[in-house]
């Protein structure tokens, strides 16, 4: 059995429809992560599931209890917001002991478990400092200290790294991820940054207009997304429009491409060939390959760590991820013709 | 397969329980406070003195009356001539303390706000030492005289100058430099640049100045009733129907017309809110001002005439006040402020402002911002939440005078199970705090609103009662705007004449219908007086509570401080 199972739920707004018929099921322990553009949805049913703002249909269980009608403070978590929602006025240890405080402990009692949190944050000496004197990390580890106090069951994270620069949300990525383990504490975190969700979450479920389009291991939605919306969300994808001529054959304008099996789509319906700019092939191509195309450089543009090439194969026109080396190995430069190939079991194939 | 499930209705937590009865008892206090009183002026005006339904008749009657119907044209007229002067004039020195550098910017600043800390009359008794029937300055006039037109405009002005000048100020402050570097850096003339940038950021400001200084000229009676002379105007029309005639449904009707310009300029004002957006966005650059020599110090000469206007008017007050016997004997003496020889009162009458005043800011500030939390933060509710807001923004645009007319007939009637607070202080504190509560409701809801939203959320998941954040962390947070609050309730309850003129009794006479009394009664010199020791004590809790604001807060709210 798992520990959140979310059945049918629906969220209205008048007539607007935030919340289509959501079913899903996180196993105790587990992370995940809710991904999705803004406005698909993710942090209503996030809020749903704390009873923050009620579904308007479907039924909620936690640890096999239906929560669905019980009000926010008779649920089993602990949230923590994009603004952290810090108390200005009381010290870090007096936020982090707040929900403490209220369970009638003895002092001291309190005391050492605030301290034992915040040496998990990593900030055993912010006790007596105010949330202003903090800078945004520490506020954010703060805000996680507070929520793990009163050891929650359910760890819910609404895009906690999105107000941080650049180089703390990377380093916060991983204590979260590490401290999410250590504590074995079922986490749901909302996000808009796929990166983020790709290295933290267990399993990733992936939203657009109120529904889930795809629930997976963060491999599987990079490698299979099952849908166009998927695979054009998460990291970068060519997509050519063309016709399934054959179970496995697409024709994009002249060129008669190879693809996977589509046993769900009819020969002649229209299509979109998609393949991610890092799988074309350039080096060590046998003469037989599948797909192999000639191409001109059109474009060049240096990325950093790799570069991205705009290709033309005929009318074709695509994009491919070249390392350094190869760039120098090939000697690759704007105008250069290259043989390309794009290996059929690394094509995803969307209809229309 | 799509199921379709019945909408599951979520239990009601304590909190939610506890926060909706908190809703539903203030929808009844504000009811009993605001709604129901002129909901019972409003009856009454179709009602004959026997209290028969009458229906139209009494407004017939109004509308064929000349001499009423003149009143309400001459209130138009003042109302329309004061706002044509203070807008500009109030832009002018708002212009000064934003966009020039003033020496002595924090005084100028002060001496603006002065009139807000005085009764109205005390502008119309000042015009009378200076060009009454033995003023000063007579023979300036020219045979004509202070009494009417003239002098009600030049007193009104007075009074109105703060109220435009602090939400021009307001409008002025908040401009964003990088607009004026692009239009400098387009070659835009001074002029151009005042208007397509300065005049449309600050265009929503003026109309809402326009707006409030016509309501206030229309709606004041304290001035009208000292200098107006034979110059009838509504407020005065409404005093004398109830006061003199005793004719309640004749009041009744003149408070209908009057609260309908009243009304009107509040409808319009809330309409071109709406359309205000945030102009400072929060990557605005502030624009401070650079020297500049021959604009500050035009700017600066404008500052220091409109002062002295202002301290003259005050200063004469004053010095009237101590003077033995105007104009014949000018040596100075305390004899004016022993007010126990001009009015049985004596000095109770300013005891009893100090208790009104003390209790409206206690019990108008508990309630404004525990009320303003409870509309903010209950959770659904939706009718009784929006029931509230329309009743607490009421009272704006409502002249006290009507709201006080609404008390007499609402209270004052024997089947009221509340009569028995008809002529005692408590309903004095509370007319005071309905006549102004939603300006505190407004102060408490914006600081609320600059909170965290999810202070409750936080709150539910660590199981922590709703309330004990309030008290923990919403409150303290809010201390300044509480002060704030407390401060605007206390200095409105010491010089509010129009809401309590018809509830006081001999008991709980106010300093401020005294002053009105005894200057009925042709003491001119003891009302000034008694003007001036109610304009020291707001002024000076007033200056407390910056002292207050700069010392003690800041221990208190080391927090904020990075």
């Amino acid at each position: 059995m798992s520990y959140l199972e979310v059945r049918n739920l629906q969220k209205r707004f008048g007539d607007i429809t935030a919340l289509g018929d959501i079913s899903l099921d996180v196993a105790e322990g587990e992370f995940v992560c809710f991904l999705g553009p803004s406005g698909c949805g993710k942090t209503t049913l996030l809020r749903a599931i704390a009873g923050l703002d009620p579904q308007t249909a479907g039924t909620i269980q936690q640890k096999g209890l239906d929560v669905s009608r019980l009000p926010p403070a008779e649920r089993d978590f602990g949230i923590v917001f994009q603004s952290y929602a810090l108390f200005p006025n009381l010290t870090v240890a007096d936020n982090v002991g707040y929900g403490l405080v209220s369970r009638r402990q003895a002092r001291a009692a309190i005391a050492k478990r605030v301290a034992e949190l915040l040496a998990l944050v990593g900030l055993p000496d912010a006790g007596p400092r105010y949330p202003a004197q903090l800078s945004g990390g520490q506020q954010q580890r703060v805000a996680l200290a507070r929520a793990l106090a009163t050891a929650p069951g359910l760890l819910l994270l609404d895009e906690p790294l999105s107000a941080l620069d650049a180089r703390v949300r990377l380093r916060l990525r991983h204590e979260i991820k590490a401290l999410q383990r250590t504590l074995g504490v079922t986490t749901i975190m909302v996000t808009h940054d796929q990166e983020e969700a790709l290295t933290m979450a267990d399993r990733i479920v992936v939203m657009n207009a109120g529904a889930i389009e795809q629930v997976g291991t963060p491999q599987d939605i990079y490698r299979k997304p099952a849908t166009a919306f998927v695979a054009d969300f998460v990291g970068s994808m060519n997509f050519l429009s063309g016709t399934l001529e054959a179970p496995e054959r697409v024709k994009v304008g002249a060129l008669a491409l190879a693809c996977p099996p589509q046993p769900g789509l009819a020969t002649g319906t229209k299509v979109r060939f998609c393949i991610r700019p890092e799988d074309v092939r350039v080096r060590d191509l046998p003469a037989d390959s599948i797909n192999l195309l000639s191409a001109e450089v059109a474009e060049l543009d240096f990325i950093g760590a790799f570069c991205r090439a705009t290709l033309k194969a005929g009318e074709v026109s695509l994009l491919a991820d070249f390392s350094s080396n190869l760039i120098r190995d090939l000697g690759v430069e704007q105008g250069r013709k290259l043989d390309i190939a794009l290996p059929p079991d690394r094509v995803r194939v969307f209809a229309a | 397969m799509s199921l379709v499930l019945p909408a599951p209705r979520v239990r009601l937590s304590r909190d939610d329980f506890l926060m909706r009865l908190g809703v539903v008892a203030l929808v009844v206090v504000l009811l009993l406070m605001v709604g129901l009183p002129l909901w019972t002026l409003l009856a009454k005006g179709f009602e004959d003195r026997d209290g028969h339904f009458v229906g139209l008749a009494n407004y017939a009657a109004y509308f064929s009356t000349p001499a009423l119907f003149i009143s309400a044209l001459n209130s138009f007229q003042v109302a329309a001539v004061c706002t044509v002067i203070v807008v500009p004039l109030a832009f002018l020195y708002a212009y000064a303390l934003t966009r020039a550098v003033l020496p002595l910017r924090w005084l100028f600043q002060g001496i603006a706000l002065i009139p807000i800390f005085a009764p109205s009359l005390l502008p119309g008794l000042a015009l009378i030492y200076l060009f009454g029937n033995q003023g000063f300055f007579k023979a300036w006039l020219g045979g004509g005289q202070i009494y009417g037109f003239e002098g009600i405009v030049i007193a009104q002005v007075f009074y109105c100058f703060p109220h435009a000048t602090l939400i021009l100020v307001t409008a002025l402050a908040t401009a964003d430099a990088r607009l004026y570097e692009a239009a400098d850096a387009l070659g835009a003339s001074k002029l151009r640049v005042f208007f397509t940038v300065t005049l449309p950021g600050a265009k929503y400001g003026v109309i809402s100045a326009a707006l409030v200084v016509f309501t206030l000229v229309i709606t004041d009676f304290g001035v009208a009733k000292v200098i107006g002379g034979n110059f009838n105007v509504l407020a005065t029309d409404v005093y004398k129907q109830v006061i003199g005639q005793q004719n309640f449904s004749m009041g009744a009707v003149v408070g209908m017309v009057l609260l309908a310009p009243a009304a009107l300029a509040f409808g319009i004002d809330q309409l071109v809110q709406r359309k205000q957006v945030a102009l400072l966005t929060a990557r605005a650059v502030p624009l401070v001002p650079k020297p500049k020599a021959g604009r500050d110090l035009f700017f600066t000469l404008f500052c220091i005439a409109v002062s002295i206007g202002i301290l003259a008017i005050l200063g004469m007050a004053a010095w009237g006040s101590l003077i033995k016997y105007w104009p014949y004997n000018l040596s100075l003496t305390w004899a004016n402020y022993k007010f126990e020889t001009f009015d049985a009162n004596g000095w109770d009458s300013y005891y009893n402002s100090l208790a009104m005043a003390a209790g409206a800011a206690i019990f108008g500030t508990a309630l404004t911002f525990v009320g303003a939390w409870l509309t903010e933060k209950t959770r659904a509710f939706y009718l009784l939440r929006d029931l509230v807001r329309f009743l607490a923004f009421l009272p704006m645009a409502v002249p006290g005078l009507v709201l006080g007319l609404g008390y007499i007939f609402f209270f004052n009637a024997p089947s009221n199970p509340l009569n028995f607070l008809y002529a005692t202080m408590a309903i004095l504190v509370i007319n005071t705090v309905a006549h102004f509560y939603t300006v505190g409701h407004l102060t408490a809801i914006t600081a609320l609103k600059q909170i965290d939203p999810e202070f409750e959320a936080v709150s539910a998941s660590l199981k922590v009662p709703i309330w004990r954040t309030f008290m923990r962390v919403t409150a303290p947070i809010c201390l300044p705007s509480i002060l704030d609050i407390a401060i605007y309730l206390f200095v409105n309850g010491m010089t509010t004449v129009s809401s309590v003129i018809f509830l006081y009794s001999p008991d709980t006479k106010l300093a401020s219908v005294a002053a009105l009394n005894i200057e009925e009664a042709g003491t001119t010199a003891a009302a000034a007086a008694l003007c001036i020791v109610i304009v020291l004590t707001s002024a000076a809790v007033k200056a407390l509570h910056l002292l207050a604001d700069r010392f003690l807060l800041g221990r208190l709210q080391a927090w904020r401080r990075r």
